[in-house]
């Protein structure tokens, strides 16, 4: 029996042994990452990256706790890098006192002011919208056309969202507080929630799928699942059931959002990462973003794919984003006190 | 030397005993407190938060999590009992059709991620999925405003999955309990006249009521943990108010503060199953070989026992698996990344090493509680079980702490001392998914030995140490082989859990590392269901050998297999 266990521990051991001999520490040509963004949405400009380099790329992927980790690990944590898909994290890694500043000639003139942080602690990577799915058949062209309208009583019962607490909600809301002030803010999205067809629930496609359901008639969403959907088989009806509508804030211009990277306070590949941070900013990375992922390009000069050029030009609200991630928690607060995710039934 | 005299000395030597420094007391010991670390950083976390937003939880959404978290459970613990126990009593004390293939594949469904489940059902039952489909076709209705139809994505969806993938514990459990039932109490309600309905009523389910229990217990603590189904399902419970305070609103403390909440559930579960396991007075103690008589049902009694047998195997196994593996064969090309391979291996590696070392722990702490009877040893290792109800990320959290510090004061060391910087030694490698593997199923492991070492009458070790064995050999020569069968029991159950794991291994796992569950999960957190279904029919594949395995284990029906908790 003894001898039974043993063998079976060494017969498992051996393998686990060579796993862990792979080495977590810095390797000379090696850039290492962690991302919130899904592996296969970044692996080709990586791909591209490590052929143009010669500089390997280490991703660790997950949705929530990244930045936990980073704390955690202190200043030998392995990571170069961090992704996010939203402005919200890229404050809270700042916040938390673990990015460490970046300023080359080369970002400086590829990155536009707006879309980075005055000090270097960020850069924004792509921008997305966040639009209006409105009912081919139920909505008429024009009917809405700001998100102040969303509150409007004639939409009662009409609307679908995913959570309120989601990342791409909050800083609509953190943009709107940053607009109108918290009070407004508050009453805005009682009327949003009072106006909701169903409970939060799903991602943002699953809200365009409800618009061609009849569940709902509004939706709101990013713009890229727009694409997404269209080049998807089965998700393609549910694209066609809905126009989009870039809506304005205040009066402004619609809502961005960035994808982001920034870099840690401890980064042990630090000239790699620079380098790659200019590769994703540079003009081949952004025609791979605005092609393959139809994500709008922070660099102007890039154009967007053929699809995003086809919905024609609009304007985008210049709050700047660091004005939203300031109102993020606050932002936060309402959606719990408004119990915005217990959906349409008031209490 | 007289009687009485023996027993004083032995009276006092146990009393010595019990405060005495050796290897089993200090070992058992410094096991509980590492296995405890995590939670009690998450403790720590929760009552030296950076900004307290309790009083903003309290005001407004917290009591909704609460009531929301009752109601589940209420639900999921009515349903599991339901299905567990009648389809446990039926296969074991009546003759129908198929029994003996339901015996097995009745558990199956415990090979079956919920959060896997969720989807498919999502898929099926939604507004383009098939059903609603064959609705709209057969009564020419064209949107979702010309009729009504159950929305899966609720509360009593979540209650309906977690169910069907969860009543196999309580399954189990009553089983081994009705198998265990000395024939003799049946023949002996029969003889009085009893019918099946009425054995099973006033004999059976009495005396089974603290395996019931148990399971139950066990299901609660699973479905507390759960994140991946009542977040599909927009079901806002106390784990979903968690991470959205913890990891969105990234306030730790508040976050941390919602998992005591949650722990405090956990205890009051704890304090039930122990007050249910303390009530075991009935155990049947005959050696005589049993053979249980059958109840011949009527036919239409064997139709119904075979529809409420077959339902809860095709709801939680048969469709999500056909489904799966369907959608495997036809997207084949799309899921098979040249990753798939080395992810397989990957989680079956942890798997294995995981309920190895679980079992090697569980075992020394419960034979190391049984030979020291020291009650503050006890208590520190059902302690250290607490790590089964806690959710697989905040778990996570309270690893990444300790490790990390760890990590950094042993390089602080070295740099000051031999100016070498040593890094991260465990942080982010796989000894750090590994421990997270065995602080999350320790419980499983330590419930399921003390229960079978229980069961081993302590003449035996007396018979071994007066042959001169050490305790030490007294486990190795005498206990392991009569308890063999909880072993393979408790590592069984271990090792699909870990294959089924998610949350822990995503945020603890080293880079460019990945498990067939964070394979699936960067698809399936998309809701692209196709594209994930080779991945996830793998990790059920690779659950359902060991569950066949685990059956036939419970069939042989030795007296000393069980599972618990502490």
């Amino acid at each position: 029996m003894k001898y039974r266990v043993l063998t079976a521990l060494a017969v498992l051991g051996a393998p686990a042994a060579a796993l862990m001999a792979t080495p977590a520490l810095a390797a000379p040509n090696e850039v290492n990452v962690y991302s919130y963004r899904q592996p296969f949405l970044v692996k080709p400009l990586f791909d591209a990256f490590t052929k143009e380099t010669g500089v390997k790329v280490n991703v660790v992927f997950a949705r929530k706790g990244l930045i936990k980790r980073l704390q955690a690990e202190g200043r030998n944590s392995p990571a170069d890098l961090v992704f996010t898909v939203d402005i919200g994290r890229l404050a809270a890694v700042v916040k938390a006192g673990l990015a460490q500043p970046v300023t080359t000639p080369a970002l400086t003139a590829a990155v536009p002011a707006a879309l980075r942080d005055p000090g270097g602690l960020w850069y924004g990577l792509t921008l997305r919208a966040r639009l209006i799915y409105a009912s081919k058949e139920r909505v008429k062209k024009g009917e809405i056309s700001s998100y102040e309208q969303l509150a409007d009583a004639k939409w009662r019962g009409r609307i679908c969202t995913r959570k309120g607490d989601h990342a791409y909600n909050i800083a609509l809301l953190a943009a709107y507080i940053g607009h109108h002030g918290e009070a407004k803010a508050e009453a805005w999205l009682r009327g949003v929630k009072t106006n909701l067809a169903r409970k939060p629930q799903g991602n943002d496609r699953a809200q365009v799928k409800a618009i061609l359901e009849g569940v709902c008639d509004i939706a709101i969403g990013n713009h890229y699942y727009m694409a997404l959907m269209l080049n998807n088989k089965k998700q393609k009806p549910w694209a066609e059931a809905a126009n989009i509508v870039f809506p304005t804030l205040a009066g402004k211009g619609t809502h961005m959002n960035v994808s982001g990277v920034m870099m840690t306070r401890n980064a042990p590949n630090r000239a790699n990462a620079v380098k790659l941070i200019e590769f994703l900013t540079g003009k081949t990375a952004q025609g791979i973003y605005a092609n393959a992922n139809n994500e709008y390009p922070i660099d102007p000069s890039v154009k967007a794919s053929p699809l995003l050029e086809s919905w024609g030009a609009f304007s985008r609200d210049s709050l700047p984003l660091d004005t939203i991630a300031k109102h993020r928690s606050t932002a936060l607060k309402i959606v719990n006190k408004v119990g915005y995710n217990e959906g349409p039934v008031t209490n | 030397m007289s009687r009485l005299q023996a027993s004083t000395i032995d009276t006092n030597t146990r009393a010595f005993r019990r405060f005495r420094i050796d290897p089993w007391t200090v070992g058992a010991g410094a096991i509980a407190t590492i296995v405890a670390l995590p939670i009690l950083t998450v403790f720590g976390l929760a009552f030296f938060p950076t900004e307290n937003i309790w009083p903003h939880l309290w005001e407004t959404v917290l009591p909704g999590y609460i009531v929301t978290t009752i109601e589940l459970m209420a639900g999921v613990a009515a349903g599991t009992m339901l299905i567990g126990v009648s389809a446990a009593w039926l296969t074991t004390m009546c003759n129908f059709p198929g029994r003996r293939i339901f015996e097995w594949a009745l558990v199956l469904p415990l090979a079956m991620p919920a959060y896997v489940v969720a989807y498919v059902y999502t898929d099926i039952l939604e507004f383009a999925g098939p059903v609603q489909v064959l609705l709209r076709d057969m009564f020419g209705w064209s949107t979702s405003r010309d009729y009504w139809f159950p929305e899966i994505r609720s509360l009593g969806g979540a209650i309906i999955v977690m169910t069907m993938t969860l009543y196999p514990y309580v399954y189990l459990l009553a089983r081994s309990a009705f198998l265990e039932q000395s024939s003799g109490v049946g023949e002996a309600a029969r003889t009085l006249g009893c019918s099946a309905w009425a054995a099973f009523r006033r004999v059976s389910l009495p005396m089974a009521r603290p395996s019931i229990v148990v399971g139950v217990a066990l299901v609660l603590m699973e479905t507390l943990n759960d994140f991946g189904t009542v977040d599909f399902f927009a079901v806002q419970t106390l784990t979903t108010g968690m991470f959205n305070v913890w990891l969105v609103m990234n306030n730790t403390g508040g976050g941390a503060q919602i998992a005591v909440v949650m722990l405090i559930f956990v205890v009051f579960l704890l304090v039930a199953e122990r007050a249910a396991r303390r009530r075991r007075g009935y155990h049947d103690t005959s050696t005589r070989p049993r053979r249980t008589i059958r109840f011949d049902l009527s036919p239409a009694r064997k139709a119904a026992a075979v529809a409420i047998c077959l339902v809860p195997v095709l709801v939680g196994f048969v469709v999500p698996a056909g489904l799966l593996l369907s959608y495997a064969i036809e997207f084949y090309d799309v899921s098979l990344g040249n990753r798939f391979p080395q992810a397989a291996f990957n989680s079956i590696l942890l798997a294995a090493l995981a309920a190895a070392a679980a079992v090697a722990i569980g075992l020394f702490l419960a034979y190391a509680v049984r030979l020291r009877k020291n009650n503050l040893l006890r208590n520190m290792a059902r302690f250290a079980s607490l790590g089964y109800a806690v959710p697989g990320a905040v778990l996570a959290i309270g690893i990444l702490f300790p490790f990390g510090a760890l990590d950094n004061a042993v390089d602080s060391v070295m740099r000051g001392t031999f100016g070498i910087s040593t890094g991260l030694i465990l942080s982010g490698t796989i000894v750090a998914i590994l421990f997270a593997y065995v602080v999350r199923f320790l419980a499983l492991a330590y419930g399921t030995l003390e229960a079978g070492l229980g069961r081993v009458t302590p003449h035996m070790d007396d018979a071994a140490r007066t042959l001169n064995h050490g305790p030490a050999q007294a486990l190795v020569k005498v206990n392991l082989p009569i308890i063999r069968g909880s072993i393979m029991t408790a590592g069984i159950l271990i090792f699909v859990d870990c294959m089924k794991e998610l949350p822990a291994t995503l945020l603890l796992r080293p880079f460019n590392f990945d498990t067939l569950a964070t394979y699936v999960y960067q698809f399936a957190s998309d809701e692209l269901l196709e594209e994930c279904a080779l991945g996830a029919v793998t990790i059920v594949a690779a659950g359902v050998i060991p569950v066949i395995l685990l059956t036939r284990v419970m069939g042989q029906r030795r007296p000393d297999q069980e599972i618990s908790i502490t």
